[in-house]
């Protein structure tokens, strides 16, 4: 076979600003699921039964359904979906880029959320007895004394779901977007140096979640020592 | 002060606590003692609301605890309790345990904070520990601290739920001493504890509780003396034994 990795050097500023959406959108729905994981999380783990059991069907939704359906779904069918609300003429123009934000932050939450509620149900009752002790309302003791200390001690799965994150996002190709993946797949179907475009691509992706999955492991035992 | 009035309370069909009334009046120091799984810990747990009951009456300087409307953060605050496992916060240093009620609930300043825990530091003999973390520091280390915790917010009386059972035997004098202390300057406390050298030294009532009944409350001269009950005189001729 004929390889010419020299296509790699010259579609190189195209291939970083692909990799720099595929960051953007990992930071942008790492954090935005956090916190509305968060917020569902404590939904789920409310004492008012109609809250919880909402937070609980989004959750179940969100994960029994896979993560290219509900690209799709946001992709094509919430316009439509906002269009019947609204009345407008035509269906609202949100863009792929966009959609997809907001699709990996409502995805990613239900991930999150189940990590936060273990988090939080990992901290002893006790806790949260001595802050009411002391006059702290509910979220007071949330903000200062559980989540701080589920948040540390979730820290290490935070980051592996996160890593997860990173290589999904990888799905936002198929709307067309220039993610890293969409930028190599338009070089390559351009120059029809397949091959290589995907050979570099896989790389890329191996050396960057593997050394991150290596400092996940060294956080880890970093945690473990101060606990 | 603190007003116990026929307080009932179950877990699903088990019935935790019967009827039980008891009181403590101002700078009165009432020890709670009976065997374990007696109800002691769940008794106190609803002077200041942590546990809900479902029949009766508390009332804490006349606001009565189980009502719908009552401003429950704002009663817990001036009521200190102090817990078994000192429940000191462990991502926040000893000072910031003391501080953080104090300005979050009493709106008092950083400044005046920082000053007032220091000065409780002090008290219990840990001004050296201020910058550590709970962790770093002995059981009893941590239970003074979470007395001075307690005192910080000014409390108008203070709930001990068994604070040295949680401790290695050559600890626990340096707690009960702190707690000696605060009764001699005339604390209001409610005491659950094993300790009957304790009771013996600051009470000035001891109740009694078993299978979630009080069955006794006397002043401590009697308790000791000539417990009228049977079972208490059970529970004190196999805890003074030895």
């Amino acid at each position: 076979m004929d390889l010419d990795f020299e296509i790699i050097g010259r579609a190189l500023p195209y291939l970083a600003g692909g990799l720099q959406y595929t960051f953007q959108l990992t930071l942008v729905a790492a954090t935005g699921g956090v916190i509305f994981g968060t917020l569902l999380a404590l939904a789920r783990l409310s004492s008012f039964k109609p809250l919880a059991l909402a937070a609980a069907g989004y959750v179940n939704l969100m994960r029994s359904i896979p993560l290219l359906l509900v690209i799709f779904w946001f992709y094509f069918l919430v316009p439509v979906l906002l269009q019947s609300i609204t009345g407008a003429e035509r269906p609202p123009q949100i863009g792929a880029e966009r959609s997809a934000y907001i699709t990996f932050v409502m995805f990613e939450a239900a991930f999150f959320c189940e990590i936060m509620r273990a988090g939080i149900q990992s901290i002893a009752r006790g806790q949260a007895g001595a802050g009411y002790a002391l006059g702290l309302n509910y979220w007071q003791v949330m903000w200062q004394i559980v989540l701080p200390q589920a948040f540390r001690n979730m820290l290490p799965i935070l980051l592996t779901q996160s890593i997860i994150l990173f290589q999904d996002v990888s799905l936002v190709s198929l709307l067309n977007v220039t993610d890293f993946v969409g930028a190599a797949v338009k070089v390559a179907q351009r120059d029809s140096r397949v091959v290589e475009m995907y050979l570099f691509v896989a790389v890329v992706y191996f050396v960057l979640c593997f050394s991150l999955s290596a400092a996940v492991k060294q956080l880890q035992r970093k945690i473990a020592i101060v606990r | 002060m603190i007003a116990i009035t026929n307080i009932s309370k179950w877990y699903g069909h088990f019935r935790v606590l019967t009827d039980c009334t008891t009181a403590v009046s101002k700078g009165e120091v009432v020890v709670v003692c009976g065997p374990s799984g007696s109800g002691k810990s769940t008794l106190i747990k609803c002077v200041n609301g942590l546990e809900a009951f479902q029949q009766g009456e508390i009332t804490v300087n006349g606001v009565s605890v189980g009502a719908k409307d009552t401003d429950l953060p704002k009663l817990r605050a001036h009521i200190g309790m102090v817990f078994q496992n000192f429940e000191l916060f462990p991502h926040l240093s000893v000072m910031e345990n003391l501080t953080l009620a104090q300005i979050k609930v009493l709106g008092r300043t950083p400044e005046a904070a920082i000053a007032k825990g220091a000065a409780l530091l002090e008290r219990v003999g840990l001004a050296a520990h201020a910058a550590k973390f709970p962790g770093q520091l002995s059981g009893g280390q941590q239970q003074r601290v979470a007395i001075a915790r307690a005192l910080a917010m000014d409390p108008i009386a203070m709930l001990f739920d068994e604070p040295t059972s949680a401790l290695d035997p050559e600890m626990i004098n340096e707690v009960l001493d702190v707690m000696v202390d605060l009764a001699k300057e005339g604390m209001t406390m409610m005491v659950v504890t094993h300790e009957m050298g304790f009771a013996r030294r600051v009470a000035h009532r001891v109740v009694f509780m078993d299978k979630g009944e009080i069955v006794e409350d006397a002043p401590k001269e009697d308790f000791f003396g000539k417990p009228r009950s049977e079972r208490a005189q059970l529970f004190l001729s196999k805890i003074l034994q030895h």
